[in-house]
């Protein structure tokens, strides 16, 4: 059984200027300790899946499709089921690490309230949880005794981590994770992420903006643009050989060293995001894509095969649908 | 053994003259609270800058990169050392301030913050010339200006409120508000660190090519050594309020002098091909500079015992390190260097 | 030049002007919905109307006893008196009339000079820091201090007892409160980017203050305006109330006071209160319904939170 299922996921906010949809139709399946990144700039729709997963978006905010959380569908659970599921089978991890924590309680007193509002552990064995999982953090046991605004911006998003891990989840969900970290740090807090995965079997779904970031984290990665999934497939092919134009272009967007094409060449993408309560006809890449066709002003095409376990949304892309 | 010569900052004989020359600028905060040391951002700089070069300052938050830049505009007090641009010195006269922050224009991280937003564009941009009284049309500075940053027609910008702008956008409103007052140098406080990835590429192309057409010379602080690659022909790498390795960017990043810039290197994400060196350990803290090289508390040379072995722990932890040159255009500060 | 730069020329300016006439649309519109502000409006409107028509509607001469020697006393509501008479015979009614006359502009004035001193000294003392904002800070601890009503009492017991010295009153014992919130919001006004950048283009401090933080705290100077204006008509009232306030003229306050020492209560003369504390309900609730309603409209943040 798959940890997490989203099928034909559809979200719409409801603003003040009519209905915007977020996240048009995406497919997606983690199964057990598998690793998928999820990448698209700003308003592509992938923080909003995160929310969508464990139902916390606004009251007013449409969701259709199924979201399956082992088996379960979390969209027809009992208030009481959700909460229960939402730290112990998933947990997020969130960015602005310094938002997400009570400023003024010790960041062990956090750790061990979650734990035991959700296991049956009694407050000397939470206390003993809470150590246990700081160290697994990498962060030394007396930090249980600090504020928030005691710690460095990397300690704190290890809290964050630990607070996550504290009810064993079978799948994390880390909304950029690193992005307001610096590079040591974030090589640092990646590092974490990576051995927690292994050692514990996580299913882990990481998401950001910044590709390279993806390909050292996770086996499969999936490229989101507009509220839709244009590239899915391993993550080193992904990288390595872009089949989607928005792909390439995000792929280009982070040079590699040494490499002398984008020496004094940053490769980049011509215009702006677009506005999703105003998308483009058609495919809505085609204002920006270099290789866009006529067909593209019209016709959006969905996901195609480039081989197997490799797919992408592009007419450039021989036509095999992918089975929904 | 002779030494090589010391590098005082001071650019090759023969170049042309800098457009900016800092030279070993202190910035201090006093502490707030009792007992506490100062905090030694800057902890003596020296950099020159030439004209229509690229100078990527890069490192972790805290060694002192931003409040080096802000300094050459008067936003940080230098409490010793100078810094000159185009001729003027910054702790001048008050007059000669003013002609520096005209020569010299800042590019801010937040662009969204770096706009007033009850300003339009038009406002935003003009505000520049109307400070300096700038000779010309005001209403074709801006569109010029508007047009140089890459937003054309720059009519259909002009009436525009920040909240109306994408983020790339925006940043182009911040480069055509520096660009209208023809600077020499453009002072990029991580221009594209909050800009989404697909969107990074073109600012900084369009930054190149204010260099190349222009002749405009760019200090770009940040931790992207991506960046770095993409535009810069010079790298400083500072750590602690020191720069501790500074030459020609390919020979840098190509072939690292200093342990810091090593370390740095092996942790950006793509490059796999070498071993990741994660050093232990927070972002230093510039209220407590360790004696001896700064660096030496997180350094791999010295926690692998290498340092021990070859005899230069002592040196390490106890005597303060400069700038040597190791080459036509590269220096490091670092004991295990031959 | 690039071939862009003519043809914008001529109309930059009115690029400006033609943004600012569209946000007005807008805060028309957003008042327009706000059923509960533009209640208030209504009212204050029609107020100010008939605080500004006085002369016209009754006559200033009716105010004084002597002309009101042949009227009955104690009148019920009639149809020559539509408020009734009052323990000397005088129409409340044109004591109502006048009394919002003086409520109102006590109101205002007194407002002005609050917002004014508290603004100023806010703003400088904000912007500036170091010694001056010490220095300014204390003397508005010293004045936020102050028991109010001693001093207004003593205030208006040394000075003479005239309209303009009840404004100062007002003006001089409560700006300290706005100074110290436009202070609050100078500070972080003063931090944001947007000012580092205009610092480092060489803006100076008349610049920085002119177009940078003032714009950004007109919406809390607006708000504290309309706030200000029932608490400074309140302070008339209890001054006036308090025997302190202008002899020589008629407001609500000196209404009530004078109906409590003529024993309009004992007796039971309802018409001769009523009118004078309804109004000073109305006016201060919807001023303070407007207010809130101005604060939420301009201030982007508290916009999202109503949705």
């Amino acid at each position: 059984m798959n940890v997490l299922e989203l099928i034909d996921l559809s979200v719409t906010y409801r603003t003040e200027r009519g209905e915007v949809p977020a996240v048009r139709g995406v497919n997606l399946t983690i199964a057990p300790g598998e690793t998928v990144g999820l990448a698209g700039e700003s308003g592509c729709g992938k923080s909003t899946i995160a929310s969508a997963v464990l139902r916390l978006l606004p009251a007013s905010t449409v969701v259709t499709g199924d979201v399956l959380l082992n088996g379960e569908n979390v969209y027809s659970m009992s208030p009481g089921r959700l909460r229960a599921v939402r730290w112990n089978d998933a947990a997020i991890v969130f960015q602005g690490a310094l938002h997400s924590l009570n400023p003024v309680q010790r960041v062990g007193a956090q750790i061990s309230e979650a734990i035991e509002l959700h296991t049956t552990l009694n407050q000397a064995e939470a206390r003993r949880r809470v150590i246990d999982l700081l160290e697994r953090v990498g962060l030394p046991s007396e930090r249980a005794r600090s504020y928030p605004h005691q710690l460095s911006g990397g300690q704190r998003q290890r809290v964050l981590i630990a607070l996550a891990l504290a009810c064993e989840p079978t799948l994390l969900i880390a909304d950029e994770p690193t992005t307001a970290l610096d590079v040591m740090v974030q090589a640092q807090v990646l590092e974490l992420l990576a051995e927690l995965q292994r050692d514990r079997g996580l299913a882990l779904l990481f998401i950001t903006h910044d590709l390279s970031v993806i390909t050292s984290t996770c086996e499969r990665l999936a490229v989101m643009y507009a509220g839709r999934i244009v590239e899915d497939g391993p993550s080193h092919d992904v990288f390595g050989n872009p089949a989607h134009p928005y792909a390439r272009a995000l792929t280009q967007a982070f040079p590699t060293i040494g490499d002398h094409d984008s020496r004094m060449n940053p490769g980049g993408l011509a215009g702006d995001p677009p506005n999703p309560a105003d998308l483009p006809t058609g495919c809505p890449f085609h204002p920006r894509c270099d290789v866009a066709i006529d067909e593209c002003v019209t016709t959006d095409v969905g996901l195609r095969q480039v081989f197997l376990g490799r797919s992408a949304a592009c007419v450039h892309v021989a036509s095999t649908e992918v089975d929904r | 053994m002779s030494r090589p010569p010391r590098w005082t900052g001071d650019s090759v004989t023969g170049s042309p003259r800098p457009v900016l020359s800092i030279r070993n600028a202190h910035v201090t905060f006093s502490s707030r609270r009792r007992n506490s040391a100062a905090v030694r951002a800057v902890d003596g700089v020296s950099l020159d800058v030439l004209p229509g070069e690229v100078v990527a300052l890069v490192g972790e938050s805290g060694c002192g990169k931003t409040t080096l830049i802000r300094s050459v505009v008067g936003l940080e007090p230098l409490s010793a050392g100078s810094i000159e641009c185009d001729g003027n010195n910054v702790t001048g006269a008050r007059a000669s301030l003013r002609k520096v922050r005209r020569s010299a224009q800042m590019i801010f991280q937040d662009p969204s913050g770096a706009l007033n937003p009850r300003h339009t564009v038009y406002e935003t941009v003009a505000e520049g010339i109307r400070i300096h009284k700038m000779r010309g049309v005001e209403p074709e500075l801006v569109a010029d200006a508007l047009s140089r940053a890459g937003l054309r027609p720059p009519a259909q910008f002009m009436p525009r409120y920040s909240h109306e702008l994408s983020g790339g956008q925006r940043q182009r409103v911040l480069i055509a508000g520096a660009i209208a007052l023809n600077p020499r140098v453009l002072l990029a406080d991580e221009p594209v660190a909050s800009l989404d990835a697909s969107i990074r590429g073109e600012i900084l192309a369009l930054m190149r090519s204010l260099v190349d057409n222009e002749g405009i010379s760019i200090v770009a602080v940040t931790h992207d050594l991506g960046l770095a690659w993409n535009i810069a022909d010079r790298i400083a790498v500072m750590y602690l309020g020191r720069i501790v390795e500074v030459g020609n960017a390919e020979q840098v990043l190509s072939h690292p002098q200093h342990p810091y810039t090593k370390a740095l290197l092996s942790v950006v994400p793509e490059t796999a091909r070498v071993e990741q060196q994660i050093l232990v350990g927070e972002t230093p803290d510039p209220s407590k500079i360790p004696a001896g090289c700064r660096f030496h508390p997180r350094c791999p040379v010295v926690a692998s015992g290498e340092a021990e072995r070859l005899g230069i722990l002592r040196r390490c932890t106890g005597v303060d390190v400069e700038l040597v040159l190791r080459g036509s255009n590269h220096s490091a500060a670092c004991h295990a260097l031959p | 030049m690039s071939d862009h730069a003519a043809q914008p020329a001529m109309s930059a300016r009115a690029f400006t002007w033609q943004r600012r006439r569209t946000s007005f649309t807008e805060f028309r519109r957003r008042l327009w919905q706000d059923r509960l502000a533009l209640g208030g409006l209504v009212v204050l409107v029609l107020f100010a109307l008939m605080a500004l028509a006085a002369p016209l509607i009754a006559e200033r001469d009716a105010l004084s006893a002597v002309n009101s020697l042949d009227n009955p006393t104690w009148a019920r509501p009639s149809g020559e008196f539509p408020m009734g008479t009052d323990h000397l015979g005088r129409s409340v009614a044109t004591q109502f009339v006048w009394g919002a006359r003086v409520s109102l502009l006590v109101g205002l004035a007194a407002t002005v000079l609050t917002i004014g001193i508290g603004t100023v000294v806010g703003v400088i003392s904000g912007f500036t820091g170091g010694w001056t904002d010490a220095v300014l800070m204390r003397l508005t601890d010293w004045f936020l201090v102050i028991p109010f009503l001693p001093l207004a009492i003593v205030l208006a017991a040394v000075l003479d007892r005239s309209l303009w010295n009840i404004v100062l009153v007002i003006g001089i014992t409560s700006w300290p409160g706005t100074a110290r919130l436009i202070r609050a919001q100078v500070l972080t006004v003063k931090r944001r980017l947007y000012v580092d950048r205009a610092r480092a283009l060489g803006a100076g401090p008349v610049h920085l203050i002119r177009l940078h933080i003032v714009p950004n705290i007109a919406g809390l100077i607006l708000a504290n305006v309309t706030l200000a204006v029932p608490i400074s008509i309140l302070t008339e009232t209890t001054l006036s109330f308090l025997g302190l306030g202008d002899p020589t003229r008629a407001s609500w306050g000196k209404t009530l006071q004078e109906a409590y020492n003529a024993g309009a209560i004992t007796r039971n003369a309802w018409w001769y209160y009523v009118p004078a504390g309804l109004g000073i309900v109305a006016v201060v609730l919807a001023f303070t319904l407007f207010g809130r309603a101005l604060e939420t409209i301009l201030d982007p943040r508290l916009r999202e939170n109503r949705r």
